[in-house]
């Protein structure tokens, strides 16, 4: 019945899971353009090297939530499979940072070929790190908010150890390209590495069983061990894959400033990864999973915060409005709200009364 | 041995959270009396152990609140964001002309009114306490802001005394070079914090609601089919952490004496970690207060170690409290897994 149902009633049963990053994308949008109509237009502008390249709020929007774009990813596969969440993205970020950092100062100039070697090493040594945590969540059968708890605390210090306590600096037109503007491509490269990602994880999720074998880990453990899934192998997969994803997100975080902060990279985005997934409307609890609600999660969180920059709200105090924001979202999305609020419209609409009165009647 | 072994089996074996609760204790014991072996010095004098305490007085009392949570199955890392808020209200209030009793009740105040909303969302709206005490951080972060960006210092003069009088005991102090002798010293803080520990220990152990709060985090499925009004208990449950978080702050301002946008940043983590190392499991339904008391100390003692034994670049000091947590985290790992085999082979 329900597979022969109408498109809308599929729809429904398919993106339902879609409906709070959307509303809360169309919220923030209709409200700007209420505000100021000309928020979204795009620009073409010079910048100082002399190309011709995108300008305006959209392109800000999709370019800052780049990192918090991949990180979801991630996330949003060790959350399926695991149940939890990593906490200590930032941190592995900021390890894999200082690795290319220092891969890239141990020659004599920035070459193509160093940038690359940068590039796989600083992405094996964050799978490294990833799984180490991973190891912990599927061997020791530890909770996954704990086992990154360590990394957490001490992953900035490790960072910070690599380069020896320094801020070191890189300076060189290849990582100015990774981090604004490839010369003759108008769309800033973290938008193009995001839209990278998110094909790489198309493909694997099309010609894998990933997804499905993902699924079944998050929702029941034993049973997939019994119909022949390696449930350890899958939990510990997912870590390696959200440590590849925090080396991306290094790469990026660290070519935006051609310098390396192990304090300040990427501080505080475990915490928008993971509100990024929940708004996604993926559960924390593990199963089932949509990334592209994740992806969505995140730009919703950097439009908000676009927004409040536009609104001259100080860097600061834009934590207090994210808060009420983000509480809203959830709470029109949880549950309870949801089954009290689908009562009030039947009672509204007539049907919970001529219920009513059938029961009366009999 | 035999008898032995069957006398023990006879009165039961010890709870998961006395067992872990026990290997904390005795790890901090081991290493508080390697520390002395080794580096002697500042270790053997009491007033290094009132130090810890009085440093450490405001993370007790979150720790605790962590542990309430925690054992009920839920997560609260709002509170160092609240530390940060009650700290900062105060001490504009203070300076502001208000009295240190309105000053503590403003603490309390803020407190409460966060541990009624986030309990109402986390328990009747049923939404994941994590993402709830998350935006709960933010808003407190950013409301501290809101009242005040730059750093202030209390000029308020009953303030001031309150925070420089400590409590003198004689008898435990040390013979200074010069001859006279120092008392240690303690501050009232650490005797507020010393006062909810107990009080949350009793309240775990002989109230219904204690009793609840277990039962709930065990298996809020079975709590639910016991009676137990499973929505009360977490609503309760974020109460109690919110409160406290509002007296740490007060707490927190007894010792500094300065409210800074920055206060208490990871102070939710260095909680969760006392409590995990105390032998709280996140799981919920296993967890005691005293063993987070201990939890905070072995933080503490290890950090001390480190800077004593000279390894004082910046990140000795997070990169051993990492190490030592995994260690603590693969451990109870470990033990567990083994008693949960043992019981299904007997």
């Amino acid at each position: 019945m329900a597979r022969k149902g109408s498109l809308a009633a599929r729809l429904r049963s398919e993106y339902s899971q879609l409906l709070v990053p959307l509303i809360a994308i169309v919220l923030i949008v209709v409200f700007n353009l209420i505000r100021d109509p000309g928020f979204f237009s795009i620009s073409v502008a010079q910048n100082n090297l002399g190309n011709a390249v995108l300008q305006g709020n959209l392109i800000s929007i999709l370019n800052g939530a780049s990192e918090l774009a991949v990180l979801a990813m991630g996330m949003t596969l060790v959350t399926a499979a695991c149940g939890g969440q990593d906490i200590s993205v930032g941190a592995v970020a900021a390890i894999a940072g200082s690795v290319f950092v220092k891969i890239l100062r141990a020659g004599a100039t920035i070459t193509p070929l160093t940038v690359a070697l940068g590039i796989v090493s600083c992405c094996l040594v964050a799978m490294l790190f990833a799984s180490f945590s991973g190891v912990l969540v599927a061997v020791f059968k530890i909770q996954p908010m704990i086992a990154t708890l360590i990394l957490y605390t001490c992953g900035r210090s490790i960072a910070y150890w690599i380069n020896g306590g320094a801020t070191p600096t890189v300076d060189s037109p290849i990582i100015t390209g990774i981090g604004s503007f490839i010369p003759g491509v108008p769309v800033p490269t973290p938008i193009l590495i995001v839209a990278l990602m998110a094909v790489i994880f198309g493909l694997i999720f099309k010609f894998t069983n990933l997804r499905l074998y993902v699924q079944t880990v998050g929702i029941n453990q034993g049973a997939a061990r019994l119909n022949g899934i390696n449930a350890v192998g899958i939990k510990l997969l997912t870590f390696v894959l959200l440590g590849a994803c925090c080396s991306v997100a290094g790469v990026i975080g660290v070519s935006r400033l051609s310098l390396i902060n192990h304090e300040t990279l990427l501080l505080d985005v475990e915490m928008d990864a993971i509100l990024a997934v929940a708004i996604g409307g993926n559960l924390l609890g593990g199963g089932k999973f949509k990334m592209v609600g994740s992806v969505l999660g995140a730009y919703a969180i950097q439009a908000l915060t676009i927004t409040l920059y536009a609104m001259k709200v100080p860097s600061t105090d834009i934590k207090a409005y994210k808060a009420i924001v983000i509480i809203l979202i959830v709470a029109v999305g949880s549950p309870v709200v949801k089954e009290k609020s689908a009562q009030l419209w039947k009672k509204l609409t007539g049907k919970g009364a001529s219920g009513r009165i059938r029961r009366e009647a009999a | 041995m035999k008898n032995n072994r069957a006398e023990l089996r006879k009165r039961g074996p010890l709870t998961d959270t006395q067992l872990l609760m026990t290997i904390t204790i005795c790890i901090f014991f081991g290493m508080y009396v390697l520390a002395m072996i080794i580096w002697g010095g500042g270790f053997l004098r009491p007033q290094k152990i009132f130090d810890m305490l009085n440093d450490n007085a405001a993370l007790i009392i979150v720790a605790c609140s962590l542990t309430t949570v925690m054992i009920c199955g839920g997560i609260d890392i709002s509170v160092g964001g609240v530390i940060c808020l009650v700290v900062m209200s105060c001490v504009v209030h203070l300076n502001a002309g208000g009295s240190i009793l309105t000053a503590a009740l403003l603490a309390l105040g803020i407190g409460l009114a966060y541990g009624l909303v986030q309990g109402f969302l986390v328990a009747y709206l049923e939404i994941q306490p994590f993402i709830i005490s998350l935006a709960g951080m933010f808003f407190a972060r950013g409301m501290t802001t809101i009242v005040s960006v730059e750093p202030q210092k209390v000029a308020h003069e009953g303030f001031q005394k309150l925070m420089e009088s400590k409590i003198e005991i004689p008898w435990l102090g040390y013979v200074a070079k010069k001859g006279n002798l120092v008392p240690a010293r303690v501050e009232i803080g650490v005797v507020v914090a010393l006062v909810v520990v107990i009080a949350i220990f009793l309240m775990l152990r002989y109230t219904r609601l204690g009793r609840n709060l277990y039962a709930v985090g065990g298996n809020s499925q079975s709590a639910l089919m016991l009676g137990i009004n499973v929505k009360r208990t977490r609503f309760y449950s974020h109460l109690i952490s919110s409160l406290l978080a509002g007296v740490a702050g007060f707490v927190f301002l007894m010792h500094t004496g300065a409210g800074n946008a920055t206060n208490a940043t990871g102070a939710e983590m260095n909680a969760i970690a006392s409590s995990i190392i105390g032998g709280t499991l996140l799981t919920g339904g296993v967890g005691n207060v005293i063993g987070t008391f201990f939890g905070v100390m072995t933080l503490t003692t290890i950090k001390n170690i480190v800077t004593t034994s000279g390894l004082r670049d910046p990140w000795w000091q997070s990169i051993t409290t990492g190490a030592m947590l995994a260690f603590f985290i693969i451990l109870q790992s470990v033990v567990l897994s083994n008693r949960g085999k043992r019981k299904k082979a007997q």
